[in-house]
């Protein structure tokens, strides 16, 4: 039986956060899902507020203090990311972007994500498909067909017109672990996989006019 | 062990003041860093190379021929030699050139260099990066070494019968260094040519460098040119001091905390627990250097960031006094305890030419084998 490791980012700011309750319940339903299906599932919530002053001091360095290389490491050695954001300004927030912009540009390729949102309003709920599954996209992650935002309302009876939060949470999560389920891990290694000498001279030599090539 | 100071000849107001430089005088200032470096008992000065303001140092063949022609003993050096964006049929003439001023003084650090617009500025495309480093060496390697040169590569015009004037003094090249910060590729290429290694340090954690490095030696002993713990490493590092602790904390937080590279983020506590900065007494700065040994081995060259961040001519050279009177003596004798005797140091011209002609005395050159059959 395998372990699946699943890491989920919350990038509420405010303490308790609906954008966390959101990340739990998405973690929760999936879980069930994977262990109903029989696998072991290890769980890593990561509360993008903690890390807040060492992503920005990954921006301005260049290389990741120590929580953040943790973060960064579990991201990217995980076999699916559920992502969590609340929408600021008709986008994801600015905390979840940067945190996105220190991850190395091939820490995702391949790996399921399931994109979810928190807003006041339903209005921003196509901010989910606009902004935050392309920007996934952008990153070659296989990011689930179902998305799930969660506005004010869906906290208590929701609109009264559309799927209720668990079910759309429910779906998500069962989309999710299908994809987790099928995920063969295994991130690449700079130095594992560096290019011999010979090879990279001979690549220079018989590429014609054009070195890419 | 050769220990010394590499500047990136930056122009940066002194938070403290408000003074900025001019370009003369920044230029001027390095020359009499270098001058006081030798005056200390340091073995190298290193100089960058930019082309963009706020830096000065856009010729360091040029500064470093200046400085070669006060100073007796130092060796002279780059932090880094820009090996994708200029001309490698240039960087062979001018460092020959160099040498045969210098007497000998002079090796290089190449660097892939990366501020995007210089790229395209110099006609290059930095993508193209590694690509170009590869084969500009490649290029610059036998320039200094065959007389005649016919090439063809991709990314300058093709030589018919070149021969790159000078020729380097007593017909050895000047040592190369390769310097990375991030790339594989390039300690895999320091590797292939038997060339020195130079990890940047300065701005990445440790483990990183412990990796580049491992890479390295593991690559120099794969590729036949001795074992891994005999391949040349020379290691970046920064330092500010002071006799006692707390006064090099608060003199030197203000320039810390405005530095252009890391200014404004990690604190200085922070910054020096996650690199190889420290800020401290000469004690302090001589346990966390040779703490460096434990992670990358015995190595070669130390040098240190000193001129930088807006600090005034006055400091840095203040600072030079404790390096060299107080820090190296002690790392030089550190370091050669329990060093092992084939562990080489860094090669010098005076240890290139023995080496070629121990060398030569071994295995017949062309030369030798036209007099001989001459004789018959």
């Amino acid at each position: 039986m395998s372990t699946k490791k699943i890491v989920a980012l919350s990038a509420g700011l405010s303490q308790p956060s609906s954008t966390r309750l959101l990340a739990d319940r998405l973690v929760e339903a999936t879980t069930r899902d994977l262990v109903g299906r029989g696998s072991f599932v290890e769980v890593e919530v990561v509360e993008l507020r903690d890390l807040a002053h060492e992503v920005t001091d990954a921006m301005l360095t260049g290389f990741a203090p120590p929580a953040l290389a943790a973060a960064l490491e579990k991201v990217t050695t995980a076999d699916g990311v559920i992502a969590v954001t609340p929408v600021f300004s008709s986008s994801y927030s600015g905390l979840f972007k940067s945190f996105v912009d220190v991850l190395d540009h091939k820490a995702l390729t391949g790996t399921p994500v399931l994109v979810a949102a928190t807003g006041g309003t339903a209005r921003h709920s196509l901010a989910l498909e606009y902004a935050v599954r392309p920007l996934f996209a952008y990153l070659q992650a296989v990011v689930v067909p179902t998305s799930v935002f969660a506005a004010s309302e869906d906290w208590g009876e929701g609109d009264g017109t559309s799927t209720t939060l668990p079910e759309r949470v429910t779906r998500a999560a069962g989309e999710f672990a299908d994809l987790v389920d099928r995920h063969q891990g295994g991130a690449d290694d700079a130095f594992a996989a560096v290019v011999p000498f010979d090879e990279q001279l001979r690549r220079l030599a018989v590429g014609g006019d054009d070195p890419q090539a | 062990m050769q220990f010394g100071i590499f500047s990136v000849g930056d122009i940066t107001t002194d938070p403290t003041t408000g003074v900025t430089p001019t370009e003369g005088e920044r230029l001027q200032a390095m020359v009499t860093i270098a001058k006081k470096a030798e005056e200390v008992g340091l073995d190298v000065y290193a100089a960058g190379e930019h082309h963009n303001p706020p830096f000065v140092n856009s010729s360091p063949t040029t500064l470093l021929a200046y400085i070669a022609a006060q100073t007796e003993r130092i060796v002279l050096s780059t932090a880094t030699t820009l090996i994708t964006t200029n001309d490698p049929v240039k960087i062979a003439e001018d460092f020959a050139l160099l040498q045969h001023l210098a007497g000998g003084r002079v090796d290089l650090t190449l660097g892939r260099g990366n501020t995007g617009p210089v790229y395209p500025w110099f006609g290059k495309d930095i993508r193209q990066g590694i690509n170009l480093a590869i084969e500009n060496y490649a290029l610059l390697h036998r320039l200094w070494r065959e007389d005649v040169v016919d090439w063809k590569g991709h990314f300058r015009t093709p030589l018919q019968g070149f021969t790159a004037t000078p020729r380097p003094l007593d017909g050895v090249a000047p040592f190369v260094w390769h310097g990375s910060i991030r790339s594989p590729e390039i300690a895999e290429q320091a590797a292939y040519y038997g060339d020195g290694f130079f990890a940047n340090h300065i701005f990445w954690p440790a483990s990183h460098t412990k990796q580049m490095v491992e890479l390295y030696r593991t690559r120099f002993e794969h590729h036949g040119h001795g074992r891994a713990d005999q391949a040349i490493v020379g290691l970046g590092g920064q330092v500010f001091l002071a006799k006692n602790s707390q006064d090099a904390k608060r003199t030197f937080r203000p320039y810390f905390d405005n530095a252009p590279v890391y200014g404004h983020g990690p604190s200085m506590e922070d910054f020096t627990s996650q690199t190889p900065l420290t800020v401290g007494s000469p004690q302090e700065v001589i346990d966390r250097t040779l703490g460096f040994r434990d992670y990358v081995g015995d190595y070669q060259r130390q040098l240190f960031l000193m001129d930088h961040a807006g600090l005034p001519l006055k400091t840095v050279l203040e600072q030079l006094d404790i390096l060299g009177g107080e820090v190296v003596p002690v790392l030089r004798r550190e370091f050669a305890a329990n060093r092992p005797a084939d562990v080489p140091d860094a090669p010098t011209h005076a240890s290139l030419v023995e080496a070629r002609a121990s060398q030569s005395a071994g295995t017949p050159t062309a030369h030798d084998a036209l007099v001989a059959s001459s004789a018959r």
